[in-house]
């Protein structure tokens, strides 16, 4: 058995309503879809008993009427665990992961910045990337973000 | 006991390459704290990936990054043909690679350059930069620029590479081969290198691994990750190199990393030039990419970068996330710094090799005493230079 297909079992077999959510899409690369109220449960246990030690990046996607949210990560192997899961439009808000993974947090500031989410938990500290005055309520990677708003909310 | 304070550096700042905010907190020379503020060079790039076409987006996400420009085409590339399922032809991938290795040996020795300025020792920038323009002759040569290759295209490369072209290559990568055993000797036993690096913005192969470094970062914390060898594309699979690591966690052992690297990357070309096989460069490649998604990863000179690709079914992407390896690295380097002094912070920051921009091509001359000016390519101005120096008794020939 490939070590692609042994990780999709130990993740069925701990987390039975996992079972049709888990596909390898190629050699080293996983995808699995998670509902907002087991996600950190499943975090936990890739980086405890599936070694996934290492977190490339968190990737925001809108999806029209939710926010999608990708957590990828990596064993060292060049195995590529990418673990999506999702949270409301009108109320998009999830818990940092820095007391998991302490990188994350820029990656987070990422999300608040260019898709408005609220990350619960992230610790203070200066914004990223957008500048100082970037007009609030403005979120450029949001399906609905037209850069003509922009300019009309900033000649006011 | 002295009291804490803050020293602002940057945006902008003459130790700096490039525009980023770090508030530096002091007790007396010592730093305790290090905040950092990025962002000033977001220029929405993600953003218009989505607006334009994947044909549109192979060029601008190349503009990405001035020095290592063939590493996100590549990446970008690779993510498309992966969800449109094509199969690039190997001549092509042999092409990609070559191209890779030898943009990181321009990369590094551009690096090396840098380090030594920050140091203080700028005759090995000098030396460094001369060799460096082999280099950039060589990719001018091959893809017809020193940067911004455009070598790649969806489903394979855009510019085959003649068999005439072997030979001077080859020339050229001994010269740069022996230049850089010497370098290696400078930075492993010219004492000034070994005791300003040596113990300079440490860290440990569990913090390094906690906070996420990549690249010679890691690599020189004894962490063995490259993607070429453990998530292999283009043609990596196929060429023998060692994974080059070290253990002293500090600046010297980032630099001992990078300068051995060359030495791979050598080995490499050679391998490439010799093994390359004939056939077609591209395939067609559809204008509308199906539905689907897919993360790409490459090994750039600085690490590992990441492209994740949604396709939607049309001729744009639905989104396109790049995560580079400067924005992986530079929790680290708040790590590096705390307990060094104020003096350490140019040499660390510069130390995980942060991307900055070059794209000379012509010069203008002018005449102050003639009031005119005239434009002459780096060919002309070498040459000139040199005959310059000679009228003076100077002889690089020699």
């Amino acid at each position: 058995m490939s070590a692609e297909e042994d990780i999709k079992q130990k993740l069925a077999g701990r987390f039975p309503f996992l079972q049709d959510k888990i596909t390898v899409k190629r050699d080293r690369r996983i995808f699995l879809d998670v509902g907002i109220d087991n996600f950190k449960e499943v975090l936990q246990f890739a980086l405890k008993e599936l070694n996934f030690t290492f977190l490339c990046t968190v990737t925001g996607l809108d999806d029209r009427d939710r926010f999608s949210l990708m957590y990828q990560l990596d064993q060292g192997s060049g195995i590529m665990l990418n673990i999506r899961t999702s949270i409301l439009r009108d109320d998009p808000v999830v818990d940092s992961i820095t007391p998991i993974f302490p990188n994350a947090d820029i990656y987070e500031r990422e999300l608040v910045d260019l898709f408005g989410i609220k990350v619960k938990g992230l610790p203070k500290g200066e914004r990223y990337p957008l500048p100082d005055d970037w007009p609030a309520g403005q979120y450029p990677l949001r399906k609905d973000f037209k850069i003509e708003d922009l300019d009309k909310k900033e000649n006011i | 006991m002295a009291e804490e304070f803050r020293v602002p550096i940057g945006p902008q700042h003459p130790a700096l390459k490039e525009p980023a905010s770090f508030s530096i907190a002091l007790k007396g020379e010592k730093i305790i704290g290090v905040d950092v503020r990025l962002g000033y060079n977001h220029r929405g790039i993600e953003k218009a990936c989505e607006e334009r076409t994947y044909i549109q987006d192979v060029y601008l996400v190349e503009r990405i990054c001035g020095i290592c420009s063939h590493a996100h085409s590549t990446c970008f590339v690779q993510a498309v043909e992966e969800i449109a399922g094509i199969e690039v032809p190997k001549r092509a991938l042999y092409i990609r690679s070559l191209i890779a290795e030898l943009e990181r040996i321009h990369s590094h020795l551009l690096w090396l350059g840098v380090a030594a300025h920050e140091i203080g020792f700028d005759t090995l920038l000098m030396f460094t930069w001369r060799d460096r323009e082999i280099v950039m002759d060589v990719l001018a040569e091959l893809t017809g620029n020193r940067v911004n290759y455009g070598i790649n295209a969806i489903g394979g490369v855009r510019r085959d590479m003649g068999k005439d072209k072997i030979p001077e290559i080859l020339k050229r990568i001994n010269v740069l081969e022996e230049r850089t055993k010497y370098y290696i000797e400078v930075a492993t036993q010219e004492t000034t290198v070994v005791n300003r690096l040596s113990g300079v913005g440490k860290v440990k192969k569990d913090d390094a691994l906690k906070l996420g470094a990549v690249g010679p970062t890691a690599r020189a914390s004894g962490i063995a990750r490259d993607v070429r060898k453990y998530d292999p594309y283009a043609a990596y699979n196929e060429l023998s190199f060692d994974l080059i690591t070290d253990d002293h966690n500090d600046v010297y052992g980032r630099t001992i990393v990078r300068v051995k690297e060359l030495i791979e990357s050598y080995k490499m070309i050679r391998q490439i030039l010799k093994d390359m096989p004939d056939g077609p460069i591209a395939v067609k490649a559809p204008r509308k990419i199906p539905a689907g998604e897919a993360v790409s990863r490459y090994e750039a000179p600085r690490g590992e970068l990441m492209h994740y690709v949604k396709a939607n079914g049309t001729d744009k992407p639905e989104r396109v996330k790049v995560r580079t390896p400067t924005l992986a690295n530079i929790q680290a380097v708040k790590h590096m710094l705390r307990e060094m002094y104020l003096a350490d912070v140019p040499i660390v920051v510069a130390a995980i090799d942060p991307c900055f921009s070059c794209t000379d091509r012509l010069i203008e001359l002018k005449d102050i005493d003639k009031k005119d000016s005239s434009v002459i390519d780096w060919q002309r101005l070498r040459q000139y230079s040199i005959e310059w120096y000679r009228d003076r008794g100077i002889d690089f020939k020699k």
